[in-house]
This record gives structure tokens, C-alpha cells and sequence, in this order.
């Protein structure tokens, strides 16, 4: 039997196709061509996603004479790293890389540990108006924070707790240029995007067997013994997942940290007047009245974005698994 | 209403707990702003040191945003146009790249993770410092005039415009394909949650289909689709929202411009609250129909 096979595998693959009327090579045909079009298409689209940031980093080590040679496209042949300081001093990088991942880190570690417990809330108990208060979480999530910024606005600028701040002190506090409301936001699940981490979470709570917890209960854990000794070490892939991104969309987000964060330097907020600093900078201290010149403020903004994404470019090659594989496993369904 | 008591009402309380941080929050954060900002809207605000005064002045800022103000109209419709389009672009575009990268190949590992860097490349400020800079956008259109970059989108559009058809329809393809840069960094979140619905899909179904006599183009049309449709009205949903958040939105540039720089609240909220309602709305109608079409399998 073990010989016959094979001896049919030692026929040559045109003579196999011949017995099959030229069907197997129409298959090798149709599979080889597929997968060459496929890995244009791809190779493409990479490139698409790539260009600007390989475009970004070649500039970023340009003098500015190169910036207007047009024999000079992507490898500059004055090599500098001026650029660089210039950038860190505009963004006063060291203080605000600082700053931005400490708050990132706080708030993202203070959000996803209210999320949790309020998914897990979600997922495991039956409670009375439990419907309506989810349809509050998927509101949440609809509502873009821009309609309610005008009065949080001024909420936070003559802030005051029913009136007994006014009573005590005769006058209103302004929260507005502090982190404290921030991180009230943050511990009442309304920062950034919390909406949806509440609901991943929730979502995968919910698929955990009802038997695992009733064996705990009858093994005499109470609530927050199942929650604390069952529930989180299985759900650490998603934990990490929604983390991952609350740290990183902290770290880019712009319209919190504007609105709350005006008087931290953190290099999101750092980023945007990047291209002003410049300005002032050459009409101050190099004395050219017109202001710097387009393309090399445009060398300056690339090198700045570059210097905030770089840290999240390492944290994505290390944690890459954590932001794509668990999101993908716990399978969002509505 | 269901009875509560004994383990049951334990068991109530107990979640109750676990949600209050929610509960405090949304009614502190969400739903008294929420309705302060609705009564700011309708009021003209005046700022002091010491604390701030509303006079009720009724419609007036509504009517001032449709009427009086010059750009808004014209940035509603634009957002919402440009809206409309990129979204259904984005959802063919994540649905066709979910396909392929649900196919074995090798590399496949780094193609997705490539699909998925601009999730956190281009959110936040970075998208806007991109798009927003004027100076740079006016470079680049003067470096596109003189060059005079013969695209091919561009001889393509001659080509099919000059014969007549449907010159609008080609107009809107046209445009997507000019900002596909646009759709594909938007596209991240999507790709994986359509990936996700693709693996949960049994192969033993497609290999039944074979049997019968599936070609793969039926296939994806009677299985794959009907698989993952409830996937699109996720996709839909938060693509409309995040295309909302955006930080190169031009009307919420206009509200905080309003707020910030011209310290006028009252009508930066008339603004908020138009552009809210138009989206809810939207999002509404256009759940309500994808919804008929979601197939369940259980």
C-alpha cells in the first residue's frame, strides 16, 4: 500500500495534470496569479500607510538647503540632527514627554480600572432599569464630548459643589487650568472614549460560563472575591487591550487636553503651536522679519511629530499582540 | 416588574455598586451639562470674574447659525457630505482588506500590523497637525501647479469625463480615490472588527457550498455576507462617531473658535447642539435601515 502511494507521487506533475484534462494546472495557474495580485495590492496599501512616516524621518535629518535641492528626495545629503534640537527646545520635549506619560499613564490606569468594574457590573448582575443604563453607556459613546464642552467649560471655571465652596469662602473655585477635573472625569468613566471600553469590557465578561462563578459561590467566595480571584486573571488580554489604547489615545488626544490640560505642557498640546514657535523663534532670536520659510516649517512640524509618535512606535513593537489579538478574539457583537 | 428579594436583591445591590461610578459620573458629567448647554443655547451668555449671567433670549442663536452666520451652513453640509462618502468608503474598503487578510499567505502577520498603525499614528492632534496646516496645504497645491504632475487619476477623469456620463457620480469616485489616504489610516478599527467576524464563521459551511457547487463570488455573496452583516451596523455606528471626533472637523474648530476666542458661549452651544442632532439623527435612520437588512443565524 505505503509503496503504491508512493510511486503515484513520483508521477511528474504534467503528467498528473494530463490525466485531469489540464484542470490542475488551471488551478496552479488561478492560485500563483491570485497571490501575486494580492501582494501588489498589499505591498501598495503598506506603502500608502508607510510613505509618510518614512517620508517624515528622511526629512527630519535634512538641512534646509536640501529641502529646496531637487536632486535631493528622501536621502539628504547634508546630514543633521539640528533639526532635532531645534524641535525638542520648541516642544521643550524632556519636561513634556515628562508630563504626557505620566498623566497618559495615570488617567489611562484610573479609566480602565472604573471601566472594569463597571462592565463586569453590566455583565454579571441583574439589577431593576439595568436596559436603560446601558442604552446610557451606548449614548455615551454617540455623543461627541464637543456638545458638552461649553458647559463643562464653564462648569469647570466657577466650579463649586452645590454652593458650599461660596458659602465657606465667598467665592467659586476655577478648576479649569488644573488636572483635577480631568481625573474626576476620568473616575466617573466620561474621559475619553471610556464609553467603549465599558462596552469591550462588558462584552467579554458576558461570555464567561454562568457555572464558573456559581462553583465559586458555592465554594464560598462572595462577590468581590469571585470578581477579584476568578473573574480578572481571565480577563487580563482584554484589560490590556483596552489599556494599550486609552494610553495611546491619552497621549495623541488633543481635545481633552485643551480643553482641561491647557496649563501642563504635554506634547500633544506642544504639537499644534509647534509652527508659531518656529515663527517667533526666527523673527526674535535670528532677526529675519518674514518668518521662518514654509518648507522648513514644514521640516520643523514632521520632526515634532515624529518625536511624539516615536515612544507609541515602540510601545506598538513590543505590545502589537495586545492591541490587535485580544480585540479581535473577544468578538464585538451588538 | 420582576420581585427583588432574598440572593436576588443581594445581587441587585451588589451591581448596582459596581455601575455607581457610571451612574455619578453620567448624571455629573454628562447629563447636567447637558442640559445647562441646552439652556445656554437658548440664552446670550455673558462672562464675568465673578461668575456668569444668561439672559434668555429665546431662538435667536438658532436662528443666527442658519441665517446670519456666513459659513455654517455651508460647513454642515460639506462635513456631512464628506461624511457620508468617506464612510461608505471606508466600510467597502475595511470589508474588501478583512477578506484578504483572512486569506494564508505569507507575511500576513506584518500586513496586519501594518493596517493597524494608524490607529494610534494618526489619532488625536497628529491628524490635525497633518490636515490643518494651511501653509503647508497652500505648498502643496503651488508645488502640484508647477510641477504640473500629470496623475493618472487625473487622465483618467479627462478621459471619462469628456464623454459624458454620469459626470457627478464620477466626481464622488473620483474624490475617494484622491483621499484614499484618508480612508485607508481611518480604517484600522474596522478592518479588525470584521476580521474578528470573519474567524467566527465555520469553515465547514464553505467546504458544504463546495460540495454544492459554490463558486468563491457565490459563496461570499450567500455566506460570508449574511455571517458578518450585524458587523456592519457596528462599523457603520462607530465610523459615523469617530469621523465626528475627528480633530480636522471643520465645524468644531468653528465652535471652539466661537468659545475660546470669541468668548461667546451661547452661540457656540446653538452650534453644538445643531450638529449633535443632525448626527444622532443620521446615525438613526441610517441604523434603521441596515438594521432590516442584519441577518441572525441564532
Amino acid at each position: 500500500m505505503t509503496k503504491k502511494n508512493n510511486a503515484s507521487q513520483k508521477i511528474s506533475f504534467w503528467e498528473r495534470n494530463r490525466q485531469s484534462d489540464g484542470y490542475l494546472l488551471k488551478q496552479k495557474a488561478t492560485s500563483v496569479s491570485v497571490s501575486i495580485l494580492r501582494a501588489i495590492l498589499l505591498f501598495g496599501m503598506c506603502f500608502l500607510i508607510l510613505q509618510p512616516i518614512l517620508m517624515k524621518i528622511s526629512v527630519s535629518f535634512m538641512e534646509e538647503q536640501d529641502l529646496y535641492n531637487t536632486m535631493v528626495i528622501s536621502i539628504p545629503e547634508h546630514f543633521t540632527t539640528y533639526n532635532y534640537e531645534l524641535s525638542a527646545s520648541f516642544m521643550d520635549y524632556g519636561k513634556s514627554l515628562a508630563n504626557t506619560f505620566g498623566i497618559s499613564l495615570s488617567v489611562a490606569i484610573l479609566q480602565i480600572f472604573v471601566c472594569t468594574l463597571v462592565g463586569y457590573g453590566f455583565a454579571r448582575f441583574e439589577f431593576p432599569f439595568k436596559k436603560l443604563w446601558f442604552a446610557c453607556v451606548i449614548l455615551v459613546i454617540v455623543i461627541p464630548p464637543q456638545t458638552i464642552s461649553t458647559s463643562l467649560h464653564l462648569h469647570f471655571k466657577y466650579f463649586d459643589i452645590m454652593g458650599i465652596g461660596k458659602l465657606l469662602t465667598g467665592k467659586t473655585l476655577n478648576l479649569r487650568s488644573s488636572i483635577l477635573p480631568y481625573y474626576m472625569m476620568s473616575a466617573g468613566c466620561m474621559g475619553l472614549k471610556n464609553g467603549l471600553y465599558i462596552f469591550m469590557i462588558r462584552q467579554f465578561f458576558r461570555n464567561i460560563p454562568k457555572e464558573l462563578e456559581e462553583a465559586a459561590y458555592v465554594d464560598g467566595c462572595g462577590t468581590l472575591k469571585t470578581f477579584l480571584r476568578i473573574m480578572l486573571p481571565d480577563a487580563k488580554p482584554i484589560l490590556t487591550s483596552c489599556f494599550l489604547f486609552a494610553f495611546v489615545w491619552q497621549w495623541t488626544d488633543g481635545f481633552y487636553s485643551k480643553m482641561f490640560l491647557g496649563n501642563v505642557r504635554l506634547l500633544s498640546t506642544q504639537l499644534a503651536v509647534i509652527a508659531d514657535r518656529m515663527d517667533a523663534w526666527v523673527v526674535n532670536t535670528l532677526k529675519i522679519p518674514g518668518g521662518a520659510s514654509v518648507g522648513y516649517t514644514n521640516c520643523i512640524v514632521s520632526t515634532g511629530t515624529l518625536m511624539v509618535i516615536v515612544p507609541l512606535l515602540i510601545l506598538y513593537l513590543f505590545a502589537q499582540k495586545g492591541f490587535v489579538e485580544s480585540l479581535s478574539s473577544s468578538g464585538i457583537k451588538m | 416588574m420582576k420581585k427583588y428579594d432574598g440572593l436576588m436583591r443581594r445581587k441587585a445591590i451588589s451591581g448596582y455598586l459596581f455601575i455607581s461610578p457610571f451612574i455619578i459620573g453620567f448624571i455629573a458629567f454628562m447629563i447636567s451639562p447637558m442640559i445647562r448647554s441646552l439652556y445656554m443655547s437658548f440664552c446670550n451668555v455673558d462672562v464675568q470674574p465673578g461668575g456668569i449671567t444668561n439672559y434668555w433670549i429665546g431662538l435667536e442663536n438658532y436662528v443666527r447659525a442658519f441665517t446670519i452666520d456666513t459659513e455654517f451652513n455651508r460647513m454642515l453640509t460639506e462635513e456631512l457630505s464628506r461624511m457620508m462618502i468617506n464612510s461608505v468608503a471606508i466600510m467597502v474598503f475595511s470589508f474588501f482588506v478583512a477578506l484578504i487578510l483572512n486569506q494564508k499567505f505569507k507575511g500576513r502577520a506584518l500586513v496586519r500590523a501594518v493596517f493597524f498603525l494608524p490607529v494610534i499614528l494618526s489619532s488625536g492632534v497628529i491628524l490635525g497637525v497633518e490636515t490643518n496646516n494651511a501653509l503647508l496645504a497652500s505648498v502643496q497645491s503651488m508645488v502640484e501647479e508647477t510641477t504640473n504632475t500629470a496623475s493618472i487619476t487625473d487622465a483618467l477623469k479627462t478621459i471619462l469625463v469628456t464623454s459624458g456620463v454620469g459626470v457627478r457620480a464620477f466626481d464622488v469616485v473620483f474624490d475617494i480615490v484622491d483621499g484614499i489616504y484618508d480612508v485607508v489610516i481611518a480604517s484600522g478599527i474596522q478592518i479588525i472588527i470584521f476580521l474578528s467576524g470573519l474567524q467566527t464563521i465555520s469553515s465547514s459551511m464553505y467546504e458544504a457550498a463546495k460540495i454544492d457547487g459554490c463558486t468563491t463570488w457565490e459563496s461570499l455573496w450567500k455566506i460570508t455576507f449574511p455571517m458578518i452583516s450585524s458587523l456592519f451596523l457596528v462599523n457603520w455606528i462607530y465610523t459615523i462617531v469617530d469621523f465626528c471626533m475627528r480633530s480636522d472637523n471643520q465645524i468644531l474648530d468653528k465652535i471652539s473658535e466661537q468659545m475660546i476666542g470669541h468668548i461667546n458661549y451661547g452661540f457656540a452651544s446653538a452650534l453644538s447642539w445643531i450638529y449633535f442632532l443632525v448626527v444622532i439623527v443620521i446615525i438613526g435612520i441610517s441604523s434603521f435601515i441596515i438594521s432590516k437588512g442584519v441577518y441572525y443565524y441564532d
